[in-house]
C-alpha cells in the first residue's frame, strides 16, 4: 500500500432506515470503505433519527426516503433549519418520481438507490460531503425530462427555471452512465466544472417553483 | 320444467296467493277478453316482480310476489295501463287516470323488489333514522312521515273533490303533485340510507377484490421468485438475475397501475431492456426522456436498441449496461453503453450479421444513422440517431 498523497478526514456518516436489516447490509457494504467513511451512528424513525442527529452532528446522513412518520422528507424538514450543515444523500428502492423530486426539493443534495454497490456509495458519501452533488443517470433523466419537454410552459424566472445548454449537455451525459471525470474528458472540462454544473442544476430543482415540476413528478406516478 | 309455461308469472303468482296455477291462468285468459287487459297484467308482473332468489327456492324458479302492498301497486298500474288502453275519453279528462298512474307508480316505487329481507331492513333502517341521535331527530322524521301521509290523504280528497266536477285537467295536477311531494317525503329517508348503504357495500366490496388481488399477484410472482432464488444461492449471477426480474415486474405493477401503453416509444424501450436483462441476466440502466407514439420508423430504433443491447450483453463481459433514450421534437437519440472489453472495427468481419444488418442496416433503411464507437479495454458505445418529422 502506498501512501496515500493527502490524507482525508474520514466523513462522519449517520444512518436512518426503518429496515434494521437494511442498516446492517451498508454497514457492512461500507465496511469496505473505512478509509472514507465513520458510521457514527443510526436510526430506525424519524423521532430516533432528528435526536441521533443532533447528538452526533454527522457530516453526511445517509437517508431512507420510505418511513413511517413521514418519511425522509420529515427529517429533511426537521434538521435543515437547525443544522444547515449537515448533508443528506437520500437511499431509496424507489424510482418513482415524485419520491426523487421530492427529497431533493426538500434539501437532499443527492439520491442513489440502494442497489447501488459499496464503493460507488461510498464514492457518493465523499462527494455529497465536499458540498457536491450526486446526480444517478434516472435522476438526471428525470431532470431532463422535466426541465426541457415542455417548451410551451411559461418562465416566470429564466434563472431558475432553464437549464442551460452546458447543464443539458452534463445531464445528459450523467444519464448515458458517464463517470465525472468521463463527462470532463468528453466535454473538455475539468471534473470541478462538472460539479459546479451538476451542483447548479440542483440548485435550480430546489429553488425552481416551477409549477410544472410537481405536477409532471406527480403525473409521472400516475401514468 | 319447473312449473312455468310462459315466464313463469302464472306459476309464481299461484304459489305465493295459494292458489292452483291453472286458476291463476285461466283469470289472466278472462282479463284478457277486457281490451287485453290480462295481457298487459302479465307483462307488468313479468317486468316489475323478481325471479325469487335461487337459493331461497332452489327447484323452482317460479316469480314472487312479496305482499299485498306490491300487489295493490300493480293493480292500480295496470289499472291505469287499461284505462289509457281502453278509455279515449276518460284519457281527455285525465283527472282519474294520472292521479291513478302516479299513485300507483309511487306505491310501486315503494315496494319494488321489496323482498322479506330487504323490506325489514328497511323497517329497520327507518326506525334507526328515528331512533339514531337525539329526540329531535326522531321528532323530525315523526313530523316528515306525518306530514307525508297527511300530503296523501289531502291529494286523494282533493282528487275527490275535482273528480266529482270533472274540470279542467290542469286542476288535477295540483292533487297529483301534492300526492307526489307526499311519496317523496314518506320515502325519502329510505332512499338516501339505502343509496349510502349500498355503496358503502359496493366500497367494502372493492376493497376486498382488492386485496385478493394483491395476494393473488405476491403469490404468482414475489413468492415464486423468492423460492426460485431459494433454490439459486451457489448461483449469484441466477440470483440477481431473477432478483432483478421480479424487481422489474413488481416495479411495474406498483407504479404503473394503468395497463401498459406499449405503443408508446417509453414503454417500448423498457419493454426491450426488461426483456435482454431476463435473457443475459445482466442489468440494463434505462433512462427514457420524452415519449412519443410508436411508429415505423421509431419502433425500427427500438430494434436497433434491442440488437445493441444483446450485444453489449454478450460480448461485453459486463453485468451493466446503460440505455439512455430521448425524444426531442424533431430529433430521437439513442444511447447504448458498455465499459466492457470493447473491439477493434477493423477486426470485425464484415458479415457479422449484428452490427451490419441489424443496428446500421436497419437504421438508414428507416433514415436513420448508428455509430459505433469502441476502445479496446474500456467499452463501446452505440449511438442511434434519427430526425422526426413533425405530425
Amino acid at each position: 500500500m502506498t501512501a496515500p498523497v493527502a490524507p482525508r478526514p474520514l466523513v462522519r456518516v449517520f444512518l436512518v432506515d426503518d429496515h434494521s436489516m437494511f442498516r446492517s447490509g451498508v454497514r457492512a457494504e461500507l465496511a469496505s470503505a473505512v478509509d472514507t467513511v465513520d458510521i457514527v451512528g443510526e436510526a430506525g424513525t424519524v423521532a430516533e433519527a432528528i435526536e441521533g442527529i443532533r447528538r452526533s452532528t454527522p457530516d453526511v446522513v445517509l437517508l431512507d426516503v420510505h418511513m413511517p412518520d413521514g418519511g425522509g422528507q420529515a427529517v429533511l424538514e426537521r434538521v435543515r433549519p437547525v443544522q444547515p450543515d449537515v448533508r443528506f444523500l437520500a437511499l431509496s428502492v424507489s424510482d418513482a418520481a415524485e419520491d426523487v423530486i421530492g427529497v431533493i426539493r426538500a434539501g437532499a443534495r443527492g439520491y442513489v438507490t440502494k442497489t447501488i454497490s459499496g464503493a460507488d456509495l461510498a464514492a457518493a458519501v465523499r462527494r455529497v460531503a465536499d458540498g457536491d452533488a450526486v446526480f444517478s443517470p434516472r435522476l438526471a433523466g428525470f431532470v431532463l425530462d422535466a426541465f426541457t419537454q415542455h417548451p410551451q410552459t411559461p418562465v416566470s424566472d429564466p434563472e431558475m427555471d432553464l437549464l442551460t445548454q452546458r447543464e443539458r449537455e452534463v445531464l445528459r451525459l450523467l444519464a448515458r452512465g458517464y463517470a465525472y471525470k468521463e463527462i470532463a474528458s468528453q466535454l473538455f472540462i475539468s471534473v470541478k466544472t462538472v460539479e459546479t454544473h451538476v451542483s447548479s442544476v440542483l440548485r435550480k430543482l430546489q429553488l425552481s417553483n416551477r409549477y410544472e415540476l410537481s405536477r409532471w413528478a406527480t403525473d409521472r406516478r400516475i401514468i | 320444467m319447473d312449473g312455468r309455461v310462459v315466464a313463469g308469472v302464472a306459476h309464481g303468482l299461484a304459489e305465493q296467493l295459494r292458489l292452483s296455477p291453472l286458476t291463476v291462468r285461466i283469470g289472466f285468459a278472462v282479463l284478457c277478453v277486457f281490451n287485453g287487459f290480462g295481457a298487459a297484467f302479465y307483462l307488468a308482473l313479468w317486468a316489475v316482480v323478481p325471479l325469487a332468489p335461487v337459493a331461497e327456492r332452489p327447484a323452482a324458479r317460479g316469480r314472487r310476489v312479496g305482499d299485498i302492498g306490491r300487489l295493490a301497486a300493480l293493480a292500480l298500474l295496470v289499472v291505469g295501463v287499461g284505462l289509457l288502453l281502453s278509455g279515449r275519453q276518460l284519457v281527455r279528462n285525465n283527472v282519474l287516470l294520472v292521479p291513478l298512474l302516479v299513485g300507483g307508480a309511487g306505491l310501486a316505487v315503494i315496494w319494488r323488489q321489496a323482498d322479506d329481507t330487504q323490506r325489514s331492513r328497511w323497517l329497520r333502517m327507518s326506525s334507526r333514522i328515528g331512533g339514531v341521535g337525539s329526540d329531535q331527530s326522531k321528532r323530525a322524521a315523526a313530523v316528515r312521515i306525518g306530514g307525508g301521509i297527511a300530503l296523501v290523504l289531502v291529494g286523494i280528497s282533493l282528487f275527490l273533490v275535482l273528480a266529482g266536477q270533472l274540470s279542467a285537467a290542469r286542476d288535477a295536477l295540483v292533487p297529483m303533485l301534492v300526492v307526489l311531494v307526499g311519496v317523496g317525503l314518506i320515502t325519502g329517508p329510505w332512499w338516501y340510507r339505502l343509496v349510502a348503504d349500498l355503496s358503502e357495500e359496493r366500497r367494502e366490496r372493492i376493497r376486498s377484490q382488492e386485496r385478493a388481488e394483491l395476494a393473488a399477484h405476491l403469490h404468482d410472482s414475489v413468492l415464486q421468485t423468492l423460492a426460485l432464488i431459494q433454490r439459486h444461492v451457489n448461483s449469484p449471477r441466477e440470483v440477481a438475475r431473477l432478483a432483478r426480474g421480479q424487481e422489474r415486474e413488481l416495479r411495474a405493477w406498483l407504479y404503473r397501475p394503468e395497463a401498459r401503453q406499449e405503443s408508446r416509444f417509453a414503454a417500448a424501450m423498457e419493454g426491450v431492456s426488461g426483456e435482454v436483462e431476463d435473457a443475459y441476466a445482466v442489468q440494463v440502466e434505462t433512462v427514457v426522456v420524452g415519449d412519443a407514439e410508436l411508429d415505423d420508423r421509431l419502433g425500427a430504433i427500438v430494434q436497433a436498441t434491442r440488437e445493441a443491447l444483446v450485444n453489449a450483453a454478450r460480448h461485453a463481459g459486463v453485468t451493466e449496461v446503460s440505455l439512455y433514450a430521448e425524444i426531442e421534437p424533431n430529433l430521437v437519440t439513442v444511447f447504448v453503453r458498455d465499459r466492457g472489453v470493447g473491439f477493434d472495427r477493423a477486426t470485425v468481419p464484415d458479415d457479422r450479421h449484428g452490427v451490419a444488418g441489424s443496428i446500421i442496416g436497419r437504421m438508414e433503411r428507416h433514415g436513420g444513422t448508428a455509430a459505433i464507437r469502441s476502445t479496446p479495454g474500456a467499452g463501446t458505445e452505440v449511438e442511434l440517431t434519427m430526425t422526426r418529422t413533425q405530425q
